[in-house]
């Protein structure tokens, strides 16, 4: 049985890499390439994969709502993600980069008795990332 | 080809299991664990998998999945408190994830036939949490 929950985090970002000119970023990535940066309302569903234990659950949901809250909600809502998530440094924050970087984070010693199956981020309503957990 | 359906149905429920202190109960379910209940609009998308029918290119009759979703969850859920009057809530704690088994139970059996088979079971208790369940493995 699979539970997803879904949040919300803020942040802004510019979309630029160093690998291409400053006119070929701009043609690339138009007005995300904007020099100061804009931001979103991002949503965020992660999703666990695990049968019911005696609560009837199949993950507490304040154990989930800490972990994403502690590693992903704190860290991401209301911060710039060029600036300042270490996970991040380096790559250009796209939603892609961002849903293989969260997938990572909560990856990493994940301490629920479910398993992470999935994370699904959007940008805005038009446009969703899903990434299966390794 | 998979077929999904919609459904929708109001119920407050309270989750607490009667063996385990009041204590014990809040920490497992934080607020719904409040003693006199609360309420959700719940949202059921149920998934129906199978090739249409040659003749009438369909996979299953709408309408006849409509009556099911209503004989079989809306009618006797909707506008209820599931712990009093909805079997099995009463020794069952109605979690998502039990509510979502219980209508499994009750929707894979008549949705079941040649070549048609209950996919899935989607039921979200708000817009920020649901559950999916594609029965017993």
């Amino acid at each position: 049985m699979k539970l997803t929950r879904r949040y919300r985090f803020s942040a802004s970002h510019r979309l630029d890499t160093p690998a291409l000119t400053a006119e070929e970023n701009r043609k690339l990535y138009g007005k995300c390439n904007n020099p100061y940066g804009h931001g979103h309302d991002y949503v965020l569903d992660v999703t666990v994969e695990g049968l019911p234990d005696e609560s009837g659950q199949v993950v507490g949901r304040d154990a989930l709502d800490a972990l994403v809250g502690e590693r992903i909600l704190t860290r991401f809502d209301h911060h710039n993600l060029n600036t300042d998530i270490a996970e991040l440094a380096g790559m250009v924050p796209t939603t892609e980069s961002l849903a293989v970087t969260i997938e990572k984070v909560l990856m990493a010693g994940w301490p629920l008795p479910a398993r992470l199956d999935r994370v699904r981020i959007s940008e805005t309503d038009r446009n969703m990332f899903e990434l299966e957990a390794k | 080809m998979l077929l999904t359906r919609k459904a929708e149905f109001s119920a407050s429920h309270v989750c607490a299991n009667p063996v385990w202190t009041e204590e014990r109960n809040r920490a497992v379910y934080g607020a719904n664990a409040n003693p006199n209940g609360h309420g959700h609009n719940y949202v059921l998308e149920v998934t129906i998998e199978g090739d249409p029918d040659p003749v009438t290119g369909m996979v299953f009759d709408l309408r006849e999945l409509k009556e099911i979703l209503n004989e079989e969850v809306v009618e006797p859920m909707d506008h209820r408190f599931l712990n009093k009057e909805v079997a099995p809530f009463d020794h069952v704690v109605p979690t998502t994830e039990n509510v979502a088994v219980e209508i499994w139970q009750r929707l894979a059996g008549r949705i079941g036939r040649d070549g048609v088979k209950l996919r899935n079971v989607r039921l979200y208790e708000t817009g920020d949490l649901f559950v999916d369940y594609g029965g017993a493995s």
